[in-house]
């Protein structure tokens, strides 16, 4: 079943076309891979499919609903969850609340019910307060609950927005190079976290860099250049793709 | 060991300090309060002298109302961020006063004299455990947490799912009925209100409470509000009397001033952050664990 739909989606800004007629599908529970060398428009695309950016042309398709009119918090409640390339973590909380922060969407409780003390305002909280630490648990930093977020590591800042964006329970989650600045061992973590969330059936799109990353996890790769797509196919078939060795690996020898 | 008058501006202080801090925990730089007390002090002082209403409607109506302006002034003005909502919400108070000083009702710029005192310290209190209730609860609960995401990063918080929008305009009415509640209070306190005093300098006064007390908690303008307001007094009454003839005017602001400056450069959280939590370097993990836990 096609979950995320993209047709000949395009974004200008003034005279640079930074996504030139992109077309592609995420199927349910696929790990889609999006990579290109840089400035080839991937941020953009998820740029794009967040709401933060409007396309200039093209559609974006979301379990069989338009998306791409859509402000970010409606995408959001759609069921899209996304990280960023710079690491954007609320600096001033704590790592456990920058991941309660994230359960937004799968709590309800008013404030007036808190002013009254409401018992069912009491037990979301908690709720919430358990769902958080099990996922920070989850990423590896359950003793770091209490740590200002950006005094983690840098790996470990990406791995507590990965917590924080999975808090919202996500149809789609973008992952926008999640390895970047990462050592061996922390990428090691990093791929056996999104090994398990594929055995769980959750769909990604992973923007990435680093080919062990990239080959290791996808079920499929889209590979953008200077806006285009130039290839798609199983990592196995991209690696082999001549378009795709002069246009991005050949870049890296 | 204050006059019954400094206290009672204590706590009128306080409720304006709590005011700013509901907008500012949203991450809204929002200098309206000055105008929503006014709005406040000179409804309540017509529907009480033209009116004859009983003082708890005259309360009611001078708290929904500038909940209503607020409602209408921020669905526009909440788009602007940072120092250009501080202008546009400063605007809205010139906008007031040019109004005020043209109506009949309101005594042009003379203002209104001889308001019958109403408020007493019951109300005082109570106005301030509500204040101080509600922005304790805030702290913790889902629409704090939204709340708290908006002011560090706004754009994030929107692809979280926070209706932002949603949440600065909730900020920007109740702080508007705080300061509304403020206003009617103090004019049927001490009199007499002018056009004049709900203008840039009570403004500035009012954000100097949460940046001397501190915005990371609802304690630190509070705190501020009280400290600013008890401080021309405690020079006034003690030997300080004998050197310089402290008399309240230009000599507080200059004094407000040199406290806000000191706290700026030497404690730029305020005062409150003498007293919170501190954070500490964390730790490097006994060794980075290889494999994921399975859950
Ligand atoms: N907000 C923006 N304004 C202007 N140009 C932009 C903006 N965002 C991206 N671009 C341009 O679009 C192109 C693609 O950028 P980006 O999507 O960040 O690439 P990638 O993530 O693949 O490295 C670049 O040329 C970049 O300079
Ligand atoms: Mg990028």
């Amino acid at each position: 079943m096609t979950l995320l739909r993209v047709e000949g989606l395009t974004r200008r800004f003034g005279g640079v076309v930074a996504v030139d007629d992109v077309s592609f599908t995420v199927g349910a529970g696929e790990i889609v891979g999006l990579i290109g060398p840089n400035g080839a428009g991937k941020t953009t695309v998820i740029n794009l499919l967040t709401g933060l950016l409007r396309p200039s042309s093209g559609q974006i398709e979301f379990n069989g609903a338009r998306l791409d009119s859509l402000t970010p918090h409606r995408i959001a409640r759609a069921g899209v969850a996304r990280t960023y390339q710079n690491i954007r973590l609320f600096r001033g909380l704590s790592a456990l609340d920058n991941v309660i922060v994230g359960t937004h969407l799968r709590t309800r409780a008013s404030f007036a019910a808190r002013l009254a003390f409401a018992p069912a305002v009491r037990r979301e909280e908690a709720e919430a307060r358990e769902t958080a630490r099990a996922l920070l648990a989850r990423v590896n930093l359950g003793q770091r609950e209490a740590a200002r977020a950006t005094s983690l590591p840098y790996g470990e800042q990406r791995r507590l927005e990965i917590a924080r964006a999975l808090a919202a329970q996500p149809e789609l989650l973008l992952l926008d190079e999640p390895a970047a600045g990462m050592n061996p061992a922390e990428m090691d973590v990093l791929i056996a976290l999104i090994r398990s969330l594929r055995d769980e059936g959750q769909t990604i799109l992973l923007i990435e860099h680093n080919m062990q990353v990239v080959m290791g996890v996808c079920d499929r790769i889209v590979v953008l250049n200077f806006g285009r797509k130039i290839a798609e196919g199983t990592p196995a078939e991209i690696s082999r793709d001549k378009d795709v060795i002069t246009a991005y690996l050949g870049e890296e020898e | 060991m204050f006059g019954e008058s400094v206290r009672q501006l204590m706590a009128i202080n306080a409720l304006l300090a709590l005011s700013i801090y509901l907008t500012l925990a949203c991450g809204q730089l929002s200098l309206a309060n000055a105008a929503f007390m006014g709005i406040g002090a000179y409804l309540g002082a017509v529907l009480t002298l033209n009116a004859g209403w009983p003082f708890w409607a005259v309360i009611v109506a001078a708290v929904i109302v500038p909940m209503l302006v607020a409602v209408l002034v921020g669905l526009p003005s909440l788009r602007l961020r940072g120092v250009f909502l501080a202008i546009a919400t400063l605007g809205l108070g010139e906008v007031l006063r040019v109004v005020i000083v043209n109506l009949r009702a309101t005594g042009g710029a003379e203002g209104i004299s001889s308001i019958p005192v109403k408020t007493h310290d019951w109300h005082l209190a109570l106005a301030l455990a509500v204040a101080l209730y509600l922005t304790w609860r805030l702290r913790g609960s889902r629409m704090g947490y939204a709340f708290e995401a908006i002011r560090e990063d706004e754009t994030v918080a929107r692809t979280m799912g926070i209706n932002t929008t949603r949440y600065k305009l909730i900020a920007f009415v109740l702080s508007a009925a705080l300061a509304g509640l403020a206003g009617v209070l103090k004019a049927h306190l001490f009199r007499a209100i002018t056009p004049g005093d709900y203008g840039f300098v009570q403004a500035v006064d009012i954000l100097t409470f949460a940046v001397v007390g501190g915005s990371a908690s609802f304690l630190g303008p509070a705190l501020g509000a009280v400290l600013l307001t008890a401080l021309p007094e405690l020079l006034r009454s003690n030997v300080l009397r004998d050197v310089v003839n402290f008399e309240a005017g230009w000599q507080t602001l200059f004094l407000n001033g040199v406290i806000l400056l000191l706290v700026i450069l030497f404690l730029p959280n305020g005062l409150v952050s003498l007293f919170t939590r501190q954070w500490r370097r964390p730790t490097p993990l006994a060794s980075e664990p290889a494999t994921v836990e399975a859950t």
